[in-house]
Protein backbone atom coordinates (compact mmCIF):
# COMPACT_ATOMS: atom_id res chain seq x y z
CA UNK A 1 0.00 0.00 0.00
CA UNK A 2 1.82 3.42 -0.96
CA UNK A 3 1.44 5.79 1.30
CA UNK A 4 -0.70 8.11 -0.10
CA UNK A 5 -3.32 5.05 -0.08
CA UNK A 6 -2.89 5.23 3.40
CA UNK A 7 -4.03 8.90 4.14
CA UNK A 8 -7.56 8.89 5.70
CA UNK A 9 -10.24 10.50 3.35
CA UNK A 10 -10.24 14.01 3.44
CA UNK A 11 -13.10 16.90 2.43
CA UNK A 12 -11.50 19.05 0.08
CA UNK A 13 -9.12 21.66 1.05
CA UNK A 14 -9.62 25.34 -0.07
CA UNK A 15 -5.97 26.97 -0.43
CA UNK A 16 -7.85 29.49 -2.47
CA UNK A 17 -10.67 30.49 0.06
CA UNK A 18 -7.32 31.07 2.78
CA UNK A 19 -5.91 33.28 0.39
CA UNK A 20 -9.49 34.90 -0.62
CA UNK A 21 -9.97 35.74 3.70
CA UNK A 22 -6.70 36.61 4.63
CA UNK A 23 -5.35 40.21 3.96
CA UNK A 24 -2.27 38.47 2.41
CA UNK A 25 -3.99 38.91 -0.87
CA UNK A 26 -4.09 42.79 -0.38
CA UNK A 27 -0.86 43.18 1.17
CA UNK A 28 0.72 41.09 -1.85
CA UNK A 29 -1.26 43.36 -4.50
CA UNK A 30 -0.64 46.19 -3.07
CA UNK A 31 3.33 45.19 -3.15
CA UNK A 32 2.65 44.01 -6.92
CA UNK A 33 1.20 47.25 -7.51
CA UNK A 34 3.13 50.15 -5.37
CA UNK A 35 6.08 49.08 -6.03
CA UNK A 36 8.56 49.68 -9.20
CA UNK A 37 10.27 46.40 -10.71
CA UNK A 38 11.84 44.28 -8.06
CA UNK A 39 10.31 41.00 -9.90
CA UNK A 40 12.92 38.73 -8.38
CA UNK A 41 11.85 40.11 -4.89
CA UNK A 42 8.48 40.02 -5.58
CA UNK A 43 9.08 36.44 -6.94
CA UNK A 44 10.47 35.65 -3.37
CA UNK A 45 8.06 37.07 -1.61
CA UNK A 46 4.79 35.19 -3.08
CA UNK A 47 6.98 32.44 -2.60
CA UNK A 48 7.09 32.48 1.00
CA UNK A 49 3.71 34.21 1.24
CA UNK A 50 2.68 30.56 -0.36
CA UNK A 51 4.64 28.47 1.99
CA UNK A 52 3.47 29.89 4.84
CA UNK A 53 -0.13 29.46 3.24
CA UNK A 54 0.15 25.85 2.56
CA UNK A 55 1.54 25.38 6.35
CA UNK A 56 -1.20 27.16 7.83
CA UNK A 57 -3.31 24.78 5.64
CA UNK A 58 -1.61 21.84 6.68
CA UNK A 59 -2.17 22.47 10.60
CA UNK A 60 -5.76 22.55 9.95
CA UNK A 61 -5.51 19.07 8.91
CA UNK A 62 -3.36 18.48 11.61
CA UNK A 63 -0.38 17.60 9.45
CA UNK A 64 3.28 18.03 11.27
CA UNK A 65 3.34 22.47 10.73
CA UNK A 66 6.29 23.41 12.19
CA UNK A 67 6.94 27.51 11.48
CA UNK A 68 9.88 28.05 9.45
CA UNK A 69 12.56 29.76 10.02
CA UNK A 70 12.24 32.79 8.12
CA UNK A 71 15.22 34.97 9.31
CA UNK A 72 16.19 36.86 5.96
CA UNK A 73 19.06 39.22 4.13
CA UNK A 74 18.36 41.51 1.97
CA UNK A 75 21.15 42.45 -0.48
CA UNK A 76 21.48 45.12 -2.78
CA UNK A 77 22.74 48.74 -3.83
CA UNK A 78 22.02 51.82 -1.94
CA UNK A 79 17.98 53.20 -2.18
CA UNK A 80 16.52 49.56 -4.21
CA UNK A 81 14.02 49.38 -2.09
CA UNK A 82 15.00 46.90 1.04
CA UNK A 83 13.48 49.20 3.68
CA UNK A 84 10.22 49.69 1.84
CA UNK A 85 10.42 45.79 1.24
CA UNK A 86 11.10 45.21 4.46
CA UNK A 87 8.16 47.18 5.71
CA UNK A 88 5.55 45.16 3.50
CA UNK A 89 7.26 42.03 4.87
CA UNK A 90 6.44 43.11 8.20
CA UNK A 91 2.78 43.68 7.11
CA UNK A 92 2.66 40.38 5.13
CA UNK A 93 3.88 37.94 7.91
CA UNK A 94 1.23 39.61 10.23
CA UNK A 95 -1.54 39.26 7.42
CA UNK A 96 -0.66 35.27 7.68
CA UNK A 97 -0.54 35.35 11.22
CA UNK A 98 3.32 34.60 11.31
CA UNK A 99 4.21 37.38 13.67
CA UNK A 100 1.72 38.57 15.93
CA UNK A 101 1.95 42.28 15.76
CA UNK A 102 3.39 43.37 12.37
CA UNK A 103 5.78 46.45 13.24
CA UNK A 104 9.17 46.97 11.85
CA UNK A 105 12.42 48.00 14.13
CA UNK A 106 15.31 49.47 11.95
CA UNK A 107 18.25 49.67 13.40
CA UNK A 108 21.83 50.09 12.76
CA UNK A 109 25.30 49.06 14.41
CA UNK A 110 25.23 51.90 17.08
CA UNK A 111 21.16 50.74 18.08
CA UNK A 112 23.10 47.25 19.24
CA UNK A 113 26.43 47.61 20.15
CA UNK A 114 27.38 49.79 23.53
CA UNK A 115 30.78 51.71 24.17
CA UNK A 116 32.28 50.16 26.98
CA UNK A 117 32.25 46.78 28.86
CA UNK A 118 28.98 45.65 29.91
CA UNK A 119 26.53 47.92 27.60
CA UNK A 120 26.23 45.29 24.21
CA UNK A 121 24.42 43.64 26.37
CA UNK A 122 21.42 45.61 27.53
CA UNK A 123 21.42 47.54 24.51
CA UNK A 124 21.09 44.62 21.92
CA UNK A 125 18.37 42.69 24.52
CA UNK A 126 16.13 45.90 24.58
CA UNK A 127 16.44 46.85 20.70
CA UNK A 128 15.26 42.69 20.34
CA UNK A 129 12.40 43.11 22.94
CA UNK A 130 11.05 46.34 21.29
CA UNK A 131 11.06 44.14 17.80
CA UNK A 132 9.52 40.87 19.56
CA UNK A 133 5.95 40.55 17.66
CA UNK A 134 7.11 42.21 15.29
CA UNK A 135 10.23 42.87 12.09
CA UNK A 136 13.80 43.68 13.46
CA UNK A 137 15.66 45.38 10.29
CA UNK A 138 19.06 45.60 10.69
CA UNK A 139 20.49 47.71 8.48
CA UNK A 140 24.20 47.74 7.58
CA UNK A 141 24.44 44.58 9.13
CA UNK A 142 28.11 43.93 8.27
CA UNK A 143 28.98 46.85 10.43
CA UNK A 144 28.27 44.63 13.21
CA UNK A 145 31.51 42.52 12.42
CA UNK A 146 34.70 44.27 12.76
CA UNK A 147 37.53 41.72 13.01
CA UNK A 148 40.42 44.23 12.29
CA UNK A 149 39.35 44.96 16.12
CA UNK A 150 39.28 41.51 18.37
CA UNK A 151 37.70 43.52 21.44
CA UNK A 152 35.47 45.05 19.53
CA UNK A 153 31.46 44.80 21.14
CA UNK A 154 29.66 44.08 18.09
CA UNK A 155 30.78 40.26 17.90
CA UNK A 156 28.72 40.54 21.92
CA UNK A 157 25.59 41.71 20.07
CA UNK A 158 26.01 38.86 17.29
CA UNK A 159 25.91 36.30 19.54
CA UNK A 160 23.17 37.22 21.57
CA UNK A 161 21.03 38.24 17.86
CA UNK A 162 22.33 34.69 17.06
CA UNK A 163 20.48 32.97 20.19
CA UNK A 164 17.19 35.22 19.93
CA UNK A 165 16.81 33.95 16.49
CA UNK A 166 17.25 30.06 17.54
CA UNK A 167 15.40 30.14 20.36
CA UNK A 168 12.73 32.97 19.92
CA UNK A 169 11.77 31.91 16.58
CA UNK A 170 7.78 32.67 16.93
CA UNK A 171 8.71 35.86 18.45
CA UNK A 172 10.65 37.81 15.90
CA UNK A 173 11.99 37.95 12.50
CA UNK A 174 15.19 39.27 11.12
CA UNK A 175 15.95 41.10 8.52
CA UNK A 176 19.83 41.62 7.81
CA UNK A 177 19.97 44.38 5.13
CA UNK A 178 23.48 45.91 3.13
CA UNK A 179 25.87 45.68 0.12
CA UNK A 180 25.93 42.18 -1.39
CA UNK A 181 29.58 41.87 -1.52
CA UNK A 182 30.62 42.93 2.06
CA UNK A 183 27.39 40.79 3.56
CA UNK A 184 28.57 37.83 1.79
CA UNK A 185 32.12 38.73 3.69
CA UNK A 186 29.85 38.74 6.67
CA UNK A 187 28.37 35.68 6.26
CA UNK A 188 31.46 33.80 5.68
CA UNK A 189 33.30 35.05 8.71
CA UNK A 190 29.81 34.48 10.73
CA UNK A 191 29.10 30.92 9.36
CA UNK A 192 26.30 30.78 12.84
CA UNK A 193 24.31 33.53 11.08
CA UNK A 194 24.96 32.49 7.54
CA UNK A 195 23.10 29.08 8.74
CA UNK A 196 20.21 31.08 10.69
CA UNK A 197 19.33 32.64 7.53
CA UNK A 198 17.58 31.23 5.49
CA UNK A 199 16.26 33.52 2.48
CA UNK A 200 18.41 35.80 0.56
CA UNK A 201 16.87 37.59 -1.67
CA UNK A 202 19.46 40.15 -3.73
CA UNK A 203 17.68 43.47 -4.95
CA UNK A 204 18.53 44.48 -8.33
CA UNK A 205 19.35 47.76 -9.74
CA UNK A 206 16.58 50.22 -10.89
CA UNK A 207 16.35 50.15 -14.84
CA UNK A 208 16.41 54.32 -16.42
CA UNK A 209 12.46 53.97 -16.92
CA UNK A 210 11.81 52.26 -13.38
CA UNK A 211 13.91 55.30 -11.97
CA UNK A 212 11.49 57.51 -14.26
CA UNK A 213 8.42 55.67 -13.25
CA UNK A 214 8.96 56.07 -9.75
CA UNK A 215 9.96 59.88 -9.77
CA UNK A 216 6.40 59.67 -11.68
CA UNK A 217 4.86 57.93 -8.69
CA UNK A 218 6.38 60.38 -5.77
CA UNK A 219 5.72 63.19 -7.91
CA UNK A 220 1.55 62.51 -8.27
CA UNK A 221 1.97 61.34 -4.33
CA UNK A 222 3.06 64.63 -3.47
CA UNK A 223 0.52 66.63 -5.89
CA UNK A 224 2.95 67.46 -8.59
CA UNK A 225 3.41 67.31 -12.15
CA UNK A 226 6.00 67.53 -14.96
CA UNK A 227 5.75 69.49 -17.87
CA UNK A 228 6.82 67.40 -20.84
CA UNK A 229 9.78 69.12 -21.16
CA UNK A 230 10.28 68.52 -17.91
CA UNK A 231 10.02 64.67 -18.26
CA UNK A 232 12.34 64.37 -21.10
CA UNK A 233 14.84 66.36 -18.52
CA UNK A 234 14.59 63.77 -15.96
CA UNK A 235 15.10 61.38 -18.60
CA UNK A 236 18.06 63.07 -19.74
CA UNK A 237 18.78 63.69 -15.86
CA UNK A 238 18.73 59.66 -14.69
CA UNK A 239 21.23 58.71 -17.46
CA UNK A 240 23.46 61.46 -16.42
CA UNK A 241 23.05 61.01 -13.01
CA UNK A 242 23.38 57.04 -12.88
CA UNK A 243 26.79 57.41 -14.65
CA UNK A 244 28.09 59.42 -11.82
CA UNK A 245 29.66 58.62 -8.60
CA UNK A 246 27.01 57.91 -5.59
CA UNK A 247 24.07 57.16 -7.75
CA UNK A 248 21.51 55.89 -4.68
CA UNK A 249 18.87 54.60 -6.86
CA UNK A 250 15.35 55.79 -6.03
CA UNK A 251 16.71 57.50 -3.23
CA UNK A 252 18.90 59.85 -6.02
CA UNK A 253 15.68 60.39 -7.60
CA UNK A 254 13.98 61.30 -4.81
CA UNK A 255 16.85 63.60 -4.13
CA UNK A 256 16.55 65.65 -7.50
CA UNK A 257 12.97 65.76 -6.88
CA UNK A 258 13.52 67.64 -4.05
CA UNK A 259 15.67 69.69 -5.35
CA UNK A 260 13.63 70.37 -8.06
CA UNK A 261 10.64 71.49 -6.08
CA UNK A 262 13.01 73.91 -4.18
CA UNK A 263 13.90 75.52 -7.76
CA UNK A 264 10.30 75.49 -8.63
CA UNK A 265 9.07 77.47 -5.53
CA UNK A 266 12.11 80.30 -6.43
CA UNK A 267 11.32 80.64 -9.68
CA UNK A 268 7.38 80.85 -8.57
CA UNK A 269 8.75 83.27 -5.93
CA UNK A 270 11.00 85.56 -8.42
CA UNK A 271 7.81 86.23 -10.32
CA UNK A 272 5.44 87.27 -7.15
CA UNK A 273 2.78 90.07 -8.18
CA UNK A 274 2.03 88.02 -11.41
CA UNK A 275 -0.99 86.01 -11.18
CA UNK A 276 -0.74 82.59 -10.46
CA UNK A 277 -2.95 79.34 -11.42
CA UNK A 278 -3.22 75.90 -9.56
CA UNK A 279 -1.29 74.32 -12.31
CA UNK A 280 1.60 76.57 -11.86
CA UNK A 281 1.90 75.24 -8.09
CA UNK A 282 1.68 71.95 -9.65
CA UNK A 283 4.25 71.91 -12.75
CA UNK A 284 7.52 70.82 -12.47
CA UNK A 285 9.23 72.54 -15.72
CA UNK A 286 12.06 71.71 -17.29
CA UNK A 287 14.38 74.42 -16.21
CA UNK A 288 13.88 73.37 -12.65
CA UNK A 289 15.31 69.79 -13.51
CA UNK A 290 18.35 71.35 -16.36
CA UNK A 291 19.60 73.65 -13.37
CA UNK A 292 21.24 70.78 -11.76
CA UNK A 293 24.62 70.18 -11.05
CA UNK A 294 24.76 67.28 -12.44
CA UNK A 295 23.61 69.11 -16.32
CA UNK A 296 27.18 70.56 -15.28
CA UNK A 297 29.61 67.48 -15.29
CA UNK A 298 28.73 65.96 -11.86
CA UNK A 299 27.40 66.74 -8.78
CA UNK A 300 30.03 66.80 -5.94
CA UNK A 301 29.20 64.82 -2.34
CA UNK A 302 25.60 64.88 -0.92
CA UNK A 303 23.89 63.66 -4.02
CA UNK B 1 0.56 33.58 54.81
CA UNK B 2 -0.17 34.00 51.50
CA UNK B 3 0.68 37.79 51.06
CA UNK B 4 -1.69 39.90 48.93
CA UNK B 5 -0.11 42.55 47.74
CA UNK B 6 -1.21 44.61 44.08
CA UNK B 7 -4.08 43.81 41.54
CA UNK B 8 -5.45 40.20 41.95
CA UNK B 9 -3.75 39.06 44.71
CA UNK B 10 -7.26 37.84 46.50
CA UNK B 11 -7.36 35.29 43.37
CA UNK B 12 -5.65 32.17 42.43
CA UNK B 13 -1.74 33.05 40.94
CA UNK B 14 -2.01 34.09 37.42
CA UNK B 15 -0.77 31.35 34.72
CA UNK B 16 1.31 32.62 32.30
CA UNK B 17 -1.05 33.35 29.44
CA UNK B 18 -2.76 35.45 32.19
CA UNK B 19 0.22 37.06 32.47
CA UNK B 20 0.93 37.74 28.99
CA UNK B 21 -2.56 38.84 28.21
CA UNK B 22 -2.26 41.48 31.53
CA UNK B 23 0.99 42.21 30.04
CA UNK B 24 -0.64 42.97 26.50
CA UNK B 25 -3.42 45.18 27.88
CA UNK B 26 -0.54 47.16 29.72
CA UNK B 27 1.43 47.75 26.16
CA UNK B 28 -2.22 48.03 24.32
CA UNK B 29 -2.54 51.17 26.78
CA UNK B 30 0.70 52.32 26.29
CA UNK B 31 2.04 52.01 29.78
CA UNK B 32 5.54 51.26 30.17
CA UNK B 33 6.07 48.10 31.85
CA UNK B 34 8.78 47.03 34.28
CA UNK B 35 9.91 44.12 37.08
CA UNK B 36 10.34 44.31 40.29
CA UNK B 37 11.85 41.95 42.98
CA UNK B 38 12.16 41.73 46.65
CA UNK B 39 12.58 39.40 49.70
CA UNK B 40 11.43 41.56 51.81
CA UNK B 41 7.52 42.25 51.09
CA UNK B 42 6.38 44.38 54.51
CA UNK B 43 3.48 46.27 52.83
CA UNK B 44 5.45 49.28 53.79
CA UNK B 45 8.50 48.44 51.84
CA UNK B 46 7.69 50.24 48.36
CA UNK B 47 10.90 50.23 47.38
CA UNK B 48 11.46 47.00 45.44
CA UNK B 49 14.43 45.75 43.49
CA UNK B 50 14.21 46.86 39.78
CA UNK B 51 15.16 43.66 37.48
CA UNK B 52 16.36 45.70 34.60
CA UNK B 53 15.09 48.50 33.32
CA UNK B 54 11.58 49.60 32.55
CA UNK B 55 10.54 48.80 29.02
CA UNK B 56 9.99 51.67 26.89
CA UNK B 57 8.32 51.21 23.34
CA UNK B 58 7.20 47.68 23.38
CA UNK B 59 4.73 46.13 20.98
CA UNK B 60 4.53 42.40 22.23
CA UNK B 61 4.40 41.28 25.98
CA UNK B 62 7.09 38.38 24.38
CA UNK B 63 10.18 40.53 25.71
CA UNK B 64 8.66 41.24 29.12
CA UNK B 65 7.65 37.70 29.83
CA UNK B 66 11.48 36.92 28.87
CA UNK B 67 12.34 39.39 31.74
CA UNK B 68 9.83 37.63 34.33
CA UNK B 69 11.03 34.72 33.43
CA UNK B 70 14.39 35.37 33.94
CA UNK B 71 14.24 37.02 36.97
CA UNK B 72 12.34 34.11 38.38
CA UNK B 73 15.12 31.92 37.25
CA UNK B 74 17.58 34.51 39.10
CA UNK B 75 15.94 34.96 42.37
CA UNK B 76 13.16 32.41 42.66
CA UNK B 77 12.51 32.74 46.06
CA UNK B 78 11.64 36.65 45.59
CA UNK B 79 8.69 38.10 45.05
CA UNK B 80 7.97 39.32 41.78
CA UNK B 81 6.05 42.08 40.47
CA UNK B 82 5.09 43.75 37.28
CA UNK B 83 4.41 47.01 37.12
CA UNK B 84 3.07 49.04 34.56
CA UNK B 85 3.48 53.16 34.81
CA UNK B 86 1.22 55.95 32.59
CA UNK B 87 3.20 58.68 31.54
CA UNK B 88 0.03 60.60 29.97
CA UNK B 89 -0.85 63.83 31.76
CA UNK B 90 -2.37 63.81 34.82
CA UNK B 91 -2.12 60.21 35.25
CA UNK B 92 1.98 60.16 35.62
CA UNK B 93 2.28 56.90 37.88
CA UNK B 94 1.27 53.00 38.45
CA UNK B 95 -1.85 51.86 36.97
CA UNK B 96 -1.46 48.45 37.25
CA UNK B 97 1.06 46.47 39.71
CA UNK B 98 0.62 42.53 40.23
CA UNK B 99 3.00 39.42 41.72
CA UNK B 100 3.89 36.90 39.24
CA UNK B 101 5.92 35.54 41.41
CA UNK B 102 6.41 34.21 45.19
CA UNK B 103 8.54 31.98 47.16
CA UNK B 104 7.63 28.60 48.11
CA UNK B 105 7.25 29.76 51.98
CA UNK B 106 5.73 32.58 52.89
CA UNK B 107 6.77 34.79 55.80
CA UNK B 108 4.16 36.13 58.27
CA UNK B 109 3.01 39.11 59.69
CA UNK B 110 1.29 39.95 62.69
CA UNK B 111 0.07 43.15 64.23
CA UNK B 112 2.01 44.20 67.45
CA UNK B 113 -0.09 46.73 69.51
CA UNK B 114 1.97 48.25 72.03
CA UNK B 115 0.36 50.66 74.91
CA UNK B 116 2.28 53.97 75.08
CA UNK B 117 1.77 56.62 77.28
CA UNK B 118 -1.56 57.93 78.00
CA UNK B 119 -2.93 54.75 77.34
CA UNK B 120 -2.41 55.05 73.54
CA UNK B 121 -2.24 52.34 71.17
CA UNK B 122 0.15 51.94 68.60
CA UNK B 123 0.11 49.70 66.14
CA UNK B 124 3.01 47.56 63.94
CA UNK B 125 2.90 45.38 61.61
CA UNK B 126 5.81 42.95 62.36
CA UNK B 127 7.22 39.95 60.12
CA UNK B 128 7.84 36.77 62.01
CA UNK B 129 10.34 34.48 60.12
CA UNK B 130 8.69 31.23 59.21
CA UNK B 131 12.07 29.17 59.66
CA UNK B 132 12.41 30.68 63.52
CA UNK B 133 9.08 29.13 64.59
Amino acid sequence: MSARDSLPAQPSLDLEALYRDSNVRDALEALERELVGLAPVKTRVREIAALLLVEKLRRTVGLQAEAPPLHMSFTGNPGTGKTTVAMRMAGILHALGYVRKGHLVAVTRDDLVGQYIGHTAPKTKEVLKRAMGGVLFIDEAYYLYRPENERDYGQEAIEILLQVMENQRDDLVVILAGYKDRMERFFASNPGMASRVAHHIDFPDYAEAELLEIAERMLERMQYRLSDAARQALVDYIALRRTQPHFANARSVRNALDRARLRQANRLFARRGQPLATADLMTIDAEDIRASRVFRGGAGKGV
Amino acid sequence: MRLTQGAFSFLPDLSDAQIRAQIEYCLKSGWAVSVEHTDDPHPRNTYWEMYGMPMFDLKDAAGVMAEIDGCRKTFPEHYVKVNAFDSTHGWESLRLSFLVNRPKNEPEFFLQRTEAAGRNVRYATVRRDVRAR
